[in-house]
C-alpha cells in the first residue's frame, strides 16, 4: 500500500506539471513575492519622499513647478505636492540626490562599484568591503577566543562565575557608539590605527553572546553523565574535552550567528569616526555629501557580508553536527 | 526438569561465605542529606557483606535507599555514620583505582558518539593503548551481541540495544564489580527477560561481582544469589535472602517451586518492611 502511494508520487513527480506545482510548494514563489512586494513599496515610497526635491528641479527637467515659490512649496504636504505636480512623477526615481533612491539606482551603483571597479581601488566597494570583513573576522575570532575562555572559567572556577558575569553584562549595556570613538583615540595615541582598533570593537561586541551560550552549553550535560565520568576517576580537563565541549556544540553555533552579525555592526560602527577605509566610513562620506545612493549600495554591501557570515556559520555548523552524528538522518 | 539443590542460608546475616573474600563490607552505615525541610535519613544502619563473584540485588520500594547504597559503594555519595570498603579500600580509593562499573537508570550514551566510541570512552580516559582499545571494544560488543552496530549512532538503536551499549561501556576496562542502578527499569518485559538472560550468562562467563538494584521481584529473584530486601523511612536493609537456585538458570525456572517460594519470601519481606514503616 505504501509502496503504491510512493509510486503514485513518482509518477506525479515525472510530469511536467508537478515541476511548476512544486515551485508553488516550495519555497520559490513565497520569498519571491515577498520580494516583489517589497520593490513596490520602495518604488511606491520615492514618490512622496522625493517629490520635493524633484519639483525643485522642475526647470531642469522641464516642467512648470506648482506652486511656484518655493517657500509655499516647503509648507505643502508630500501627497499634495505629488497631486499638484503629476508630472514630476517619472523623475522622482531618477535623481541624482534622492532622498530615498530608487532600487535600480541602487543596483546599477553596486553594479558599477562592484563588478566595474578593480578589487583594489579607493571608489570600489570591494576594496572597502574586504577592509570591513578583514576586521571583522579578526574581531570576531578574538570574540570567540576570548568568549570561550571565560565561558570555561566560568563554569570551572567558581569565583569567576559570581564575578565575570555581571560585568560582562555591564559592558554590553554601554552603547556601542559611545565607546567606539574612545577606543579609536586610545589605539591611536599608542600607535595602533587600522585594522585592530575595528577589531576590538568587535571582539567586545562578540564576546557577550559566545559567553552566554557557552556557559549554557558546558553545563548542559546531566548529572548522570557527569557522575559516569566520576566512576572513570576522570579530570576536570577529561570532563571537559570529552563531555562539556562537545555537548555545548549546538549551543556554540546558535551564539556565533548572534556574534557574528554583532562583529560587524561593531566593525562598521568602529570605521565611522576613523574615515578612510571600510563601509562604515563610505557610509560616513556617503552622509556628508548627500550621496544617498552611495549609502544605500554600502548598506546593502554590508547587509550581503552579513549574509555572507551566516552562511559560512550555517555551513560550518551542519558539516560538525553531521560529522559528530547529532543530526538524525 | 533440573533440580536444583536449596541450600537456604539458615540466617540473614550475611557473613562471608568460606574460602571467597568479600567485596563490599558495610558495618552501620548510615546516610543523612540535609534538605531545606530538615534530614532525610536516606540510610540508617546497613550491615551488609557481598562476597567476591555473587550477583546480589537490592529490592524495595522507592525512597528505601537501594539507589543511595549503590551510590554510596560507587563513592557517587558519601556516608554519614558507620564504615564502608569497597575491595579492601575506602569507596573512593576503589573508585580512583576504577575498580567497578556502573550502569545507570538510562543508557546515557553521548549522542555525538558511535557505539564503538561510546564503549572506548572509559578507555580513553583511561589511558589504554589504541590497540588495545579497539580489541576490547570489539571482545565487549560480542559479549553485549552488539558487534554489528559498532560504527551506528545511540539514536539508530533500540532502547534495549543502548542499555546493551551502556553495559559494554561498562565492561570495557577490567573492573571486577558490576554496579547496576534498575539498569532494565525503563524496558518493556519481553525485552528485559532476554537482557535479563543474557546478563545472567555473562555474569557467569566473566566471574564478576554485580549488585543489582530493581524494583522488580522477578527479576531480583531471577538473577540473584542473594537478596537484600530494605524499606524506606529510614532507608535500611530488613532481611538478606541467600537464593538457593543453582548458578545456571533457565528462564522457564521461573515456573518451579523453588523460585516461587524465594519470590514468596521476598514478598513477605517488603510486607514486613512497610509494617514497620
Amino acid at each position: 500500500m505504501a509502496d503504491m502511494v510512493i509510486d503514485q508520487e513518482r509518477a506525479i513527480h515525472r510530469s511536467s506539471g508537478f515541476r511548476v506545482a512544486r515551485l508553488f510548494a516550495g519555497a520559490t514563489v513565497p520569498v519571491l513575492a515577498v520580494v516583489a512586494a517589497i520593490l513596490a513599496i520602495w518604488y511606491a515610497a520615492c514618490v512622496p519622499m522625493n517629490i520635493h526635491g524633484t519639483v525643485n528641479l522642475a526647470r531642469v527637467h522641464g516642467f512648470e513647478a506648482v506652486p511656484a515659490s518655493r517657500g509655499e512649496r516647503r509648507d505643502i504636504g508630500a501627497f499634495a505636492l505629488v497631486s499638484r505636480n503629476p508630472a514630476a512623477i517619472p523623475f522622482v526615481w531618477s535623481e541624482e540626490k534622492p532622498r530615498l533612491p530608487a532600487p535600480h539606482q541602487v543596483g546599477a551603483e553596486i553594479w558599477r562599484t562592484v563588478a566595474l571597479t578593480a578589487p583594489n581601488d579607493r571608489r570600489g566597494l570591494v576594496y572597502h568591503a574586504w577592509t570591513t570583513l578583514s576586521a571583522t573576522a579578526l574581531g570576531f575570532a578574538i570574540g570567540i577566543g576570548l568568549g570561550v575562555a571565560l565561558a570555561i572559567g566560568i563554569v570551572h572556577n567558581r569565583a569567576m562565575d559570581l564575578s565575570v558575569m555581571p560585568w560582562a553584562i555591564a559592558s554590553q549595556t554601554i552603547p556601542i557608539l559611545a565607546i567606539a570613538p574612545m577606543v579609536i583615540v586610545v589605539f591611536a595615541s599608542v600607535g595602533l590605527t587600522g585594522l585592530l582598533p575595528k577589531a576590538f570593537i568587535a571582539a567586545y561586541l562578540s564576546f557577550f553572546p559566545v559567553v552566554v551560550g557557552m556557559v549554557k552549553g558546558l553545563r548542559s550535560p546531566d548529572a548522570m553523565q557527569l557522575d559516569l565520568l566520576r566512576t572513570y576517576n576522570a579530570s576536570a580537563f577529561q570532563v571537559l574535552m570529552r563531555l562539556r565541549l562537545p555537548a555545548s556544540m549546538p549551543y556554540l553555533f546558535t551564539s556565533l550567528k548572534i556574534g557574528a552579525a554583532a562583529s560587524l555592526v561593531g566593525t562598521i560602527v568602529g570605521e565611522l569616526p576613523t574615515g578612510g577605509a571600510g563601509l562604515g566610513a563610505r557610509l560616513l562620506a556617503g552622509s556628508y555629501y548627500g550621496q544617498t545612493i552611495q549609502i544605500w549600495s554600502a548598506l546593502f554591501v554590508a547587509a550581503f557580508l552579513a549574509a555572507l557570515l551566516m552562511a559560512v556559520i550555517g555551513a560550518v555548523q551542519g558539516v560538525t553536527l553531521r560529522r559528530m552524528g547529532m543530526v538524525q538522518g | 526438569m533440573r533440580v536444583y539443590s536449596s541450600e537456604v542460608a539458615a540466617d540473614g546475616d550475611n557473613v562471608a561465605e568460606p574460602g571467597r573474600s568479600s567485596v563490599v563490607e558495610a558495618r552501620g552505615l548510615g546516610l543523612t542529606f540535609q534538605t531545606a525541610d530538615g534530614p532525610v535519613h536516606a540510610l540508617k544502619d546497613v550491615n551488609l557483606t557481598i562476597p567476591s563473584g555473587s550477583f546480589v540485588s537490592f529490592i524495595g520500594p522507592s525512597g528505601c535507599g537501594k539507589t543511595t547504597l549503590l551510590r554510596a559503594i560507587a563513592a557517587l555519595e558519601h556516608p554519614t555514620d558507620g564504615s564502608l570498603s569497597v575491595n579492601g579500600v575506602s569507596p573512593d580509593a576503589a573508585r580512583r583505582a576504577r575498580a567497578y562499573g556502573y550502569v545507570f537508570q538510562a543508557a546515557g550514551l553521548y549522542p555525538w558518539r558511535s557505539i564503538a566510541g561510546n564503549v572506548r570512552l572509559p578507555l580513553e580516559i583511561m589511558g589504554y593503548p589504541k590497540s588495545e582499545m579497539n580489541a576490547r571494544v570489539g571482545k565487549v560488543l560480542d559479549l553485549v551481541e552488539l558487534s554489528g552496530f559498532a560504527n551506528k549512532y545511540p539514536w539508530q538503536l533500540s532502547g534495549g540495544m543502548q542499555q546493551r551499549a551502556s553495559i559494554a561501556r561498562a565492561l570495557a576496562f577490567d573492573a571486577d564489580i558490576l554496579l547496576m542502578d534498575e539498569p532494565f527499569g525503563a524496558l518493556d518485559e519481553i525485552v528485559r527477560d532476554r537482557l535479563n538472560d543474557e546478563l545472567l550468562g555473562l555474569w557467569r562467563r566473566t566471574g564478576k561481582t554485580i549488585c543489582f538494584v530493581t524494583h522488580s521481584i522477578p527479576e531480583a529473584v531471577y538473577l540473584s544469589t542473594k537478596i537484600v530486601v530494605m524499606s524506606p523511612r529510614p532507608g535500611r536493609i530488613t532481611e538478606v535472602i541467600d537464593s538457593p537456585l543453582a548458578n545456571e538458570r533457565p528462564l522457564d525456572i521461573r515456573d518451579t517451586p523453588e523460585f516461587i517460594e524465594v519470590a514468596h519470601r521476598v514478598r513477605e519481606g517488603l510486607k514486613a518492611g512497610h509494617g514497620d514503616g
